[in-house]
This record gives structure tokens, C-alpha cells and sequence, in this order.
């Protein structure tokens, strides 16, 4: 298979056309099973109470904020490498979803927080660095939407994109680095001191958000082709343009 | 797989707080809500977009 | 504006050479025109004093709240010199000249942060201790923290001056620099006025100035080469 086919907007805008359904109908039934595990089988927690339900979107939340920051930066690293295209779109389309995601982990935190720890925010590294990661998208959609002549909006952005990784492992490491309030990874390689439902309801919302963010991104692109693409005939001739 | 819960009375008052968790999924639900509406009107502006080209190409 | 232009007939360029350039010509320029230096020091010592006028003078809360402010005034003055680094070369067309040099981009652009570093990291760290005296700062925390904004404002200026060359020619002008800039200050920010305000609470500030270190590290390293791919990107 030739992937070099698909990295032209022009097919590619015919391939996110058929895929993105699929991605949220896949992300609505694993949802719909996670949110039944979550809400309805999952026990209560016997330090927090039911509050800590919320960790079935914060966790999922939380990882999408910087995976999709994560492969942001990456679609950014090819369109300042090799010029091409379609990466800066995907970097483009990405960067809202990702924002959304961030405002989500940060909202759900505060609200998880309140009851658990009696504040809705507390200054540290890593609520901290997730409100920095939130900035780092708008300053990303700011960017790339502040000049004349897009391509420069691209690469210009896509470098603040690649400046702004190193935030990413100061995010994720910083409640093992400091002693901070936040408590410590719910899930670890070495095994995990959740419940077997819970960590189930855990990562199956997680795989929701992820194909969620997949298909939103993959809608968004095409809208980004069509406003870089209007004067081209492809587009003109599409079905929805006439 | 048991239902966890005796009753829905019971689900919807979430052990008393309620008003955490609902302000959470509902925060979620809400923005996925905004998202889909915002991706509607992005498509619909660009093939807007497109027919203005378009007809500005045509009058001159 | 006479300023001096890269020599075209050099044949080979050179970091060494590039960066000597651009730091001994920009040094000039700012020699010539020193309003500028001067109004990022005296911005620095106003934002200071406002905080006493504003929240109250008691010697405590002052000692108390001296290392932070300290460090956020020099923050917001180092972010408020930024527009001087590329503005002007942007303008009159002599950034692009720079980028068609012999020189490697890595050089000059490093040379012209280092200049602008020149004209107000480093006034900005000598002033510190003036500022600190007025919050009742003890010695020991003053020389703290002096030291974390010696090495903590480099950082900034490498980080601005990226964002700076970013942001050339962009809608929204200073807010959208602040947007920019300002998000990736805060590590810097976080370290540095930890560092002092550890020494002032009798606690070790090694850790904070050792995390400052590698982030000065890390950024002469890694951002010389992001602010010359971005005036590249600004001129081309």
C-alpha cells in the first residue's frame, strides 16, 4: 500500500470523509461500556466515596490532553522537516480537540479535588504544568491563525509546538518528581492497586476519548482542506460544494 | 456484573455528591456537545467559502 | 539607520563569527540608543514598588512576598524588552540580510539574544539587590537570588527571543507575544523565585539553582537553533 497516496489533501479528504464515522461510532459504544462499568458495576471507593467516580473521564482526559499534544508536535516536527501539507492540517485539527480535552482534565480535577482535598486548586507542578499544556494549545491556535499566508501560520506554529514539548514530561513526571497533593499514577506497569472493574472502566474510556479525538480531528481536517483548498477544482467539483 | 446501586435514587444522589460527579460528566458531556456544533459550523462556513470563490470568480 | 550589514565578501562563515557580529553590532545599536535598556530597568523598579504601596508595607509580609515579586518584575520587564530583539532588523529589512550572510543562523541569532541579554537580563539581575534591600531582604537571600535571575534570565531571553522571531509580522502583536512567551516562562519562573525564597525560609536553594542550571543548559543548547529556524521562518 502506498501511504504516500493518502498524505495528499485531496485523497485524504475522501478518506477522513469515510473513516470518521466509524471512529465515533466505536467511540460511543466503548462509552457506553465504559460508562456502564464506571457508573452502574464499579464499587464505591473506600477512602473517597463515590466522587471518585469522576476518574473514568479525568484519567482519560488527562492522557488524551498530552498524547494529542504528543502527536501534535509530531505531525509538526514533518511539516518543519519535509514541507509537506497535510501534517501541518493534521496539527491544526488536533490542536482544538487536544484543548478540549485539557479544559476537561483541568475542570474534572477541580471537582474531584474539592471534596477529596477541600480546594478546588492547589499550585502545584502538576495541575500547574496541565494549565501551562492548555495555554501551549492556545498559543499553538493563536499562532497558527495570525498570519496573511497560512503556510507561515504552519511552520511558525509548529515550531512553538516542538518548544513547548518539553512541558510534556515535566506533566507527566511531576508527582513522582515532587510531593504534591495530587496523588500518584492510578496505573503502573508493575501492577495496579485499583479494582479489576474499575481499571477496566479506566482504560475503556480511555479508548473511548482516544477514537473520539480521532474522529473529530479527522472532521476537522476536512474542514481545514476545504478553506485551504477553495480555489482549487477538486474541491469545486466536490458533491457537498456544489 | 452486578449493578452496584439499589436504586436510580440512589445512582443520581452518588453517596451525596451528587453535585461533584454530575458537575464533571455533565462539564464533558457539554463540551463534546459545543465541539460536534462548532465542527458543523466550520464545515459549513468553508463550503460557504468555496461557492464565494466561486461566484466572485464568475463575475469577473 | 546606518547599521552595519554582514560582509558579503566573506567567503566562509562560522559560528564563532556570526555570533561576534551580531553581539558586537547589536551591542552597538543599543549603545547608541540606551532609552531602551534604561525603560526595562526603570519598568523593573516601578513594578517593584507598586507592591508595597498596593498590598501594605509591613517588614514581614514584605521579607515574605520579596523573592516573588522580585522575580515576576524582572519576568514581565525581560518579556516587555522582547519586541526590541527583532522588531526593528524586521522592519528595515536587515534580518533578512543577516539570514542571506555567510554565517550559520545557530551563530547570529545567538549573538543577537546574547546582546539583548546584555541590555536587560543582566542590568535587570545587578539592579536585584537594590530592589531586595527595599523589601528588607537578608543578605544571603539577596545574593540567592541574584544569582537564580544571573542564570535564570538567559533562559528567558532565549525563550522570548524565539517567541519574538515567531510572532514577526503577526496579527495581535504583544498579546499574542504574551501568550506565547509567558506560558513557557513559568518553569523558569517556578525555580527561580523558589530558589530565593528557600534561602529566605532557611531552606537549601541548591535544588532550585541546580533545576535552573540544567534549564539554562537545556536552552543554550537546544534554543539558539529554534530562534534562528524562526527568524528563518519570518523572513522567508
Amino acid at each position: 500500500m502506498n501511504w504516500f497516496y493518502f498524505s495528499s489533501p485531496t485523497t485524504f479528504y475522501g478518506l477522513a470523509g469515510r473513516l470518521a464515522p466509524w471512529f465515533f461510532i466505536l467511540a460511543a459504544a466503548l462509552a457506553v461500556w465504559g460508562l456502564y462499568l464506571g457508573l452502574l458495576v464499579a464499587p464505591t471507593d473506600a477512602q473517597q466515596g463515590e466522587v471518585y467516580r469522576v476518574i473514568f473521564i479525568h484519567v482519560p482526559t488527562a492522557w488524551m490532553s498530552m498524547f494529542l499534544y504528543f502527536i501534535m508536535a509530531c505531525y509538526c516536527g514533518l511539516t518543519l522537516v519535509f514541507n509537506t501539507r497535510l501534517s501541518a492540517m493534521m496539527a491544526r485539527a488536533i490542536a482544538p480537540t487536544g484543548a478540549m480535552m485539557t479544559f476537561i482534565a483541568l475542570w474534572t480535577g477541580a471537582f474531584w479535588g474539592r471534596p477529596t482535598w477541600g480546594t478546588y486548586w492547589v499550585w502545584d507542578a502538576r495541575l500547574t504544568s496541565e494549565l501551562v499544556l492548555l495555554f501551549l494549545y492556545f498559543g499553538y491556535m493563536a499562532l497558527a491563525n495570525a498570519f496573511e499566508d497560512p503556510r507561515r501560520g504552519d511552520r511558525a506554529a509548529a515550531l512553538l509546538a516542538l518548544i513547548g514539548v518539553v512541558n510534556l514530561p515535566i506533566i507527566y513526571f511531576s508527582v513522582q518528581w515532587w510531593n504534591t497533593l495530587h496523588q500518584g499514577s492510578s496505573v503502573s506497569f508493575k501492577g495496579t492497586s485499583m479494582h479489576v472493574t474499575m481499571l477496566t472502566g479506566m482504560l475503556v474510556m480511555s479508548a473511548s476519548a482516544w477514537m473520539y479525538a480521532i474522529g473529530a480531528s479527522l472532521v476537522r481536517v476536512r474542514s481545514v482542506i476545504l478553506e485551504r483548498e477553495r480555489r482549487a477544482q477538486w474541491v469545486r467539483n466536490l458533491p457537498e460544494a456544489a | 456484573m452486578t449493578i452496584w446501586w439499589k436504586s436510580w435514587a440512589d445512582f443520581w444522589a452518588m453517596g451525596g455528591q451528587a453535585f461533584f460527579v454530575w458537575m464533571s460528566f455533565g462539564a464533558l458531556l457539554v463540551a463534546i456537545v459545543v465541539e460536534m456544533f462548532l465542527l458543523r459550523v466550520r464545515r459549513k462556513r468553508a463550503l460557504a467559502a468555496i461557492e464565494e470563490e466561486r461566484d466572485l470568480e464568475a463575475e469577473n | 539607520m546606518s547599521a552595519p550589514t554582514p560582509k558579503r565578501h566573506q567567503a566562509s562563515g562560522s559560528f564563532s563569527g556570526g555570533f561576534s557580529w551580531a553581539m558586537a553590532r547589536d551591542l552597538r545599536l543599543a549603545w547608541r540608543h540606551p532609552d531602551e535598556a534604561v525603560l526595562t530597568v526603570a519598568f523593573f523598579a516601578l513594578v517593584a514598588s507598586l507592591f508595597p504601596l498596593g498590598i501594605g508595607a509591613e517588614p514581614q509580609l514584605l521579607a515574605r512576598i520579596g523573592p516573588g515579586v522580585i522575580w515576576v518584575g524582572a519576568l514581565l520587564a525581560a518579556f516587555l524588552a522582547l519586541p526590541g530583539l527583532f522588531a526593528a532588523d524586521y522592519a528595515d529589512g536587515s534580518l533578512e540580510q543577516m539570514t542571506l550572510s555567510p554565517h550559520p543562523a545557530l551563530g547570529w541569532a545567538a549573538g543577537k539574544v546574547a546582546a539583548h541579554w546584555i541590555v536587560s537580563g543582566l542590568p535587570l539581575t545587578l539592579l536585584s539587590p537594590l530592589i531586595g534591600l527595599q523589601y528588607g531582604l537578608a543578605p544571603d537571600t539577596l545574593g540567592v537570588q541574584a544569582l537564580s535571575l544571573l542564570i535564570g534570565t538567559p533562559v528567558l531571553s532565549l525563550l522570548g527571543g524565539a517567541c519574538a522571531a515567531l510572532a514577526l509580522g503577526a496579527r495581535g502583536g504583544g498579546m499574542l507575544l504574551a501568550l506565547l512567551a509567558l506560558p513557557l516562562f513559568v518553569p523558569v519562573l517556578i525555580f527561580g523565585a523558589g530558589a530565593a525564597e528557600a534561602q529566605a525560609t532557611g531552606l537549601s536553594a541548591a535544588p532550585h539553582l541546580s533545576l535552573l542550571g540544567a534549564a539554562l543548559i537545556a536552552a543554550l543548547v537546544g534554543l539558539p537553533v529554534a530562534v534562528g529556524a524562526a527568524v528563518r521562518i519570518a523572513v522567508d
